[in-house]
């Protein structure tokens, strides 16, 4: 058990790095943000999501948001529903407080380790936590190392800084293309996401444009499903 | 604005996201039974996180100036080459430091 628990550990280090790196882009932003490093730090510990917190820290402004800032993590983490349930075959037959307490440690990149490991057979629930662990702890030492050094840095923006988020989610977007079909989602939440941007204020163009090409998405396969399923069925004369 | 006022707020909004996203994590692996393996509501979640990212990214782009989206490029460029998140980033963002320290 503490074996698996420090073989996730280890496995997660090359991803660590980056995440260090990363950590330390939303120090900075919270630091320009003059957000304290104990909220910071309870941020990290609490939620425990990238991405989201990141869109938290660029909406902090205040008197802040709270209702955009909860449905815009809402709609950023939506992708948790599905990567929890895929995770179902590795917490099988587990108790719930084990589920209850392992599924908070699961994040984006201990989960997609994991399930690499899972395909050989060698992931537990101890491997998936040894990830987790190993990441919170170096994403509270990223984060906060660049908050505390950020307060030194009086324009970030001379350094490209305020860019900096625009290009984690540029460079995280290129591993959501799966194929050709995503072209006209894509240009739709785009499309919605900048006529949102020009009409109201806050942070709903991130709501309309993600929403509106995924249900775009559906429609789009809805559309094509009558070819497909013919093609699965059976033909009915033979 | 008083200074507890800003306070409260802030607790509401940490402890919001972390019961929303804490919520979303245990309710995936809870709800996983129930939920459709196929249909509408699979294929809505899946495109979600891309389509997100693309709502986050584009004004965000656009915002950074003439030189943002050659920026994006780059960045997305190098992410598809290398699978390097943050070289990738460090990439966009050096483009966009160096145009601002020549423009200025």
């Amino acid at each position: 058990m503490m074996n698996a628990f420090r073989r996730g550990a280890l496995a997660n280090l090359p991803v660590a790095a980056s995440v260090v790196a990363y950590g330390a882009v939303l120090g900075v932003l919270a630091a320009k943000q003059q957000i304290a490093w104990h909220s910071l730090l309870l941020m990290n510990l609490s939620v425990f999501a990238g991405s989201a917190q990141f869109v938290m820290v660029e909406m902090w402004l205040p008197p802040l948001p709270v209702l955009e800032m909860v449905l815009g993590v809402l709609v950023i983490n939506m992708r948790y529903l599905l990567i929890g349930a895929s995770l179902r075959p590795l917490f099988s037959g587990c108790p719930l407080w084990q589920k209850a307490l392992g599924m908070h440690l699961v994040a984006d990149e201990n989960w997609a380790v994991t399930m690499a490991a899972y395909r050989r057979g060698q992931a537990s629930i101890a491997y998936l936590m040894g990830g987790g662990v190993c990441l919170l702890t170096v994403w509270c030492l990223g984060t906060l190392a660049g908050h505390h050094l950020g307060a030194f840095i009086s324009r970030p923006e001379a350094f490209g800084l305020d860019f900096a988020f625009v290009a984690v989610f540029t460079a995280l977007l290129v591993g959501f293309w799966r194929d050709r079909s995503d072209w006209l989602p894509w240009c739709a939440a785009a499309g919605l996401a900048l006529l949102t941007h020009q009409l109201l204020p806050g942070k709903w163009y991130i709501i309309t444009g993600g929403m509106g090409g995924a249900l775009l998405k559906v429609w789009q396969s809805r559309s094509a499903l009558p070819n497909a399923s013919r093609v699965d069925e059976p033909p009915n004369e033979s | 604005m008083p200074l507890q006022d800003h306070h409260a707020l802030i607790g509401m909004a940490i402890g919001g996201a972390a019961l929303i996203t804490y919520g979303l994590r245990l309710g995936g692996l809870l709800l996983s039974e129930k939920l459709p393996r196929t249909g509408a509501f699979k294929i809505f979640l899946e495109a979600l996180p891309g389509t997100i990212l693309v709502s986050l990214v584009v004004p965000g782009i656009l915002t950074a100036g003439a030189w943002g989206w050659p920026a994006a490029a780059l960045t997305a460029f190098i992410a598809r080459k290398t699978g390097n998140v943050f070289m990738a980033m460090l990439a966009g963002v050096m483009v966009v430091a160096l145009v601002r320290f020549l423009e200025t």
